[in-house]
């Protein structure tokens, strides 16, 4: 177990940057979980942390040892790749025991770590096949257990459930916070799962192009998405925006560029005129008396919820019902935003205001 | 459902001629379609196999048909100390030339598959004994062992290791040990480069994985590189051991079979007594003598050969 400190970090490979000065610190135990678009260097950061890529700039430390110059058998972290890279000439068995087997762990000892963490998998049936004789699901799942086996000072998971189906991937989150709960092993998470990133992390990181957008608490980041960027990739279905210009003549408001009022709550002055963007969560918009009139365009009925797509100020716009409605296509239903879970953002820097 | 199936009346099938109905016949046609594949193998690979069989059981000599005399020749050859004298040179020949191509051969794959700068052009210049004909390379191989102007005396002379010039090719064991130089030198690129390409299907990730499993390099060349490359390794060594074993250009060029016997493999000594020597069918018996060690060689590698249980996919 140990801290992870990482300083303004630059990875470069030949002449591109692609991580442009990261700093995150990781507390002792802390559950971790990077998010971002594709290509934007989670893996890449991973990697880093892990000693299988060079550091171009900054530092990087684990248990407050700078670690830029030790070899990765010496960091004593344990990863799960995102191509699995089982060894296919052992069985999964073999697999999970060999870095005890390195180590001369005594045999009973590798036995019911094998065993357990075949349990936790739910690979017990399978220890004596061959990685090419499994799934891809059943692979994923005996790279963690590679893992896990282990008792490293840190985990590293790159998207260690995005091969498994929803039923599964529910399950072994649970596994996982179990296991965390548990061990308190510091860990490191890459998704692409909203889900599995509220639920599971400690502390969520936002990265987009090789920078941090911002990192926080799940809910902070929920609550306060501190830009356009990670108001629009935290939450799902993602936030509605609708651009437009501040007005402040009696009360607080927004003009949309097409000419709808949208309410705000209170507001600080110095807005008038500003051109922003104007963001509602699907869940804070209701049919209520006095809303805004938005054409409906597809109702999508969840279950549990009603998603209503509709047409508001010209931009379509999502609804979460938590009721059941009996609307359809081409009715014109009043849409109110809760004034006080408004989110507005500077149209040209995209931050929050 | 059933009830309704009976009711549907039955097409029967067109009566078929005869020729259509062979036709199309799978078994048929598979043999139909092998057919010219098949004639061109027997002619051009069984006949002339059949042939230098047939000749080792005759008394033929150059210009002299023969007559079938049993197993006379090979009767003789047990008796022969210089056809035994091949055998042995043979086997030594090909054990120590394929363990030496082997060794030399993996460890220059390796540093081959390493990042360094210039990669291609070192590829490219470990293929160059390959690329030079045998014969050449031979002539080369055939000065640098001279008695008199050995460049290899030379530089030991000038270095002050030796005071005279070695007799490489004149001394019994030293020209052993020469043409075995010449032929791994020979070799090794055929080896070094087949697993070089053996190497390059390993996925890095294994070598990443076993990294952070805490492996040195020499565990990870122990339990991921070796386990990995031996199918490759089992093929390549099979094609080398053949090879080596049925060398001739090299040992003819450079020594002839000298001195006294001690190079001459079972390849050259057949040669020798069916061209030179006029004996036709001796050299071919000789020639006979060594299929079964080809065969056993091959029957030895097929079981290397098989696919691993690992690299079996699907079934449980
Ligand atoms: N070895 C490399 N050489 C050059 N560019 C690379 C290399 N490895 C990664 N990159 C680039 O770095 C960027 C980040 O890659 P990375 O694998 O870290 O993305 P990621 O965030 O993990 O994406 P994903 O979610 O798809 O896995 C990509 O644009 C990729 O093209
Ligand atoms: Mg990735």
């Amino acid at each position: 177990m140990a801290s992870v400190a990482i300083r303004d970090v630059r990875k470069a490979f030949g002449q591109v940057e692609i991580i442009h000065g990261v700093s995150i610190d990781i507390e002792d135990g802390e559950f971790v979980i990077l998010v971002g678009p594709s290509g934007c260097g989670k893996s890449t950061l991973l990697r880093m942390i892990a000693g299988l890529e060079s550091i171009t700039g900054g530092e990087i430390c684990i248990a407050d040892r700078v670690v830029n110059q030790v070899p990765p058998k010496e960091r004593d972290i344990a990863m799960v790749f995102q191509n699995y890279a089982l060894y296919p000439h052992m069985t999964v068995g073999e697999n999970m025991a060999f870095s005890m087997k390195l180590r001369k762990a005594p045999r009973a000892d590798m036995e019911a770590r094998v065993t357990r963490a075949a349990e936790i998998l739910g690979l017990t049936p399978y220890l004596d096949r061959y990685p090419r004789q499994l799934s891809g699901g059943q692979r994923q799942r005996v790279a963690m257990g590679r893992a896990i086996v282990r008792d490293p000072q840190v985990f590293l998971f790159d998207e260690p459930l995005s091969n498994l189906d929803a039923k599964l991937r529910v399950q072994m989150r649970t596994e996982i916070k179990e296991l965390h709960q548990r061990l308190k092993t510091t860990t490191i998470y890459v998704t692409h799962d909203q889900i599995e990133a509220m639920t599971m992390a400690d502390k969520i990181v936002v990265m987009h192009d090789g920078i941090i957008e911002q990192m926080g608490a799940p809910l902070d980041l929920y609550d306060r998405p501190d830009n356009l960027f990670v108001a629009g990739f935290i939450g799902s279905p993602a936030m509605n925006f609708i651009k437009g210009r501040a007005a402040v003549n009696g009360h607080a408001s927004v003009m949309s560029d097409t000419g709808i009022e949208l309410p705000l709550g209170a507001v600080s002055g110095g807005l008038d005129g500003r051109p922003v963007v104007y963001g509602i969560r699907p869940e804070n918009l209701t049919i209520a008396e006095g809303g805004l009139p938005a054409e409906v365009v597809v109702v999508e009925p969840t279950g549990s919820e009603t998603q209503v797509f509709a047409k508001l100020a010209g931009q379509e716009v999502v609804a979460v019902l938590r009721e059941r409605v009996n609307i359809g296509p081409g009715d014109i239903i009043p849409l109110k935003p809760d004034t006080s879970l408004v989110h507005l953002f500077d149209a040209g820097t995209g931050q929050r205001i | 459902m059933a009830v309704d199936a009976d009711r549907i009346p039955r097409v029967a099938p067109a009566p078929a001629g005869l020729l259509e109905k062979v036709m199309s016949n799978r078994h048929f046609l598979g043999l139909l379609f092998m057919l010219p594949a098949a004639a061109l193998l027997l002619l051009f690979l069984t006949y002339p196999l059949g042939l230098g069989v047939w000749l080792g059981f005759t008394d033929t000599r150059i210009g002299r048909d023969g007559v079938f005399i049993g197993l006379e020749n090979f009767e003789y050859l047990l008796d022969d100390t210089v056809f035994w004298l091949s055998v042995f040179n043979t086997i030594l020949y090909t054990v120590v030339a394929s363990i030496l191509k082997f060794g030399l051969g993996l460890w220059l794959a390796l540093l081959l598959n390493q990042h360094m700068p210039c990669k291609a052009f070192f590829r490219a210049i470990v293929l160059l004994p390959w690329v030079v004909p045998t014969v050449l390379s031979a002539i080369a191989f055939w000065w640098i062992f001279d008695a008199q102007f050995s460049i290899l005396s030379w530089a030991l002379r000038e270095m002050g290791l030796i005071d005279a010039n070695i007799n490489f090719l004149g001394d019994k064991w030293n020209a052993r040990w020469s043409v075995i130089a010449a032929n791994v030198w020979r070799g090794i690129p055929f080896v070094a480069i087949s697993l070089l390409a053996g190497l390059q299907t390993i996925p890095q990730s294994l070598y990443e994985a076993a990294t952070l499993d805490g492996t040195t390099p020499w565990q990870r060349f122990r339990y991921i590189t070796l386990p990995l490359l031996t199918p490759i390794i089992a093929v390549v060594m099979t094609f080398s051991v053949l090879f080596t074993f049925t060398d001739f250009q090299l040992i003819y060029v450079l020594t002839r079979g000298g001195p006294i016997n001690a190079t001459h493999l079972m390849a050259t000594l057949s040669f020798q007594r069916a061209i030179p020597g006029g004996f036709l069918g001796e050299g071919a018996a000789i020639a006979t003598a060594m299929i079964p060690f080809l065969l056993s060689a091959i029957l030895f590698s097929y079981f290397g050969l098989q696919r691993r249980r690992w690299q079996h996919g699907g079934q449980d």
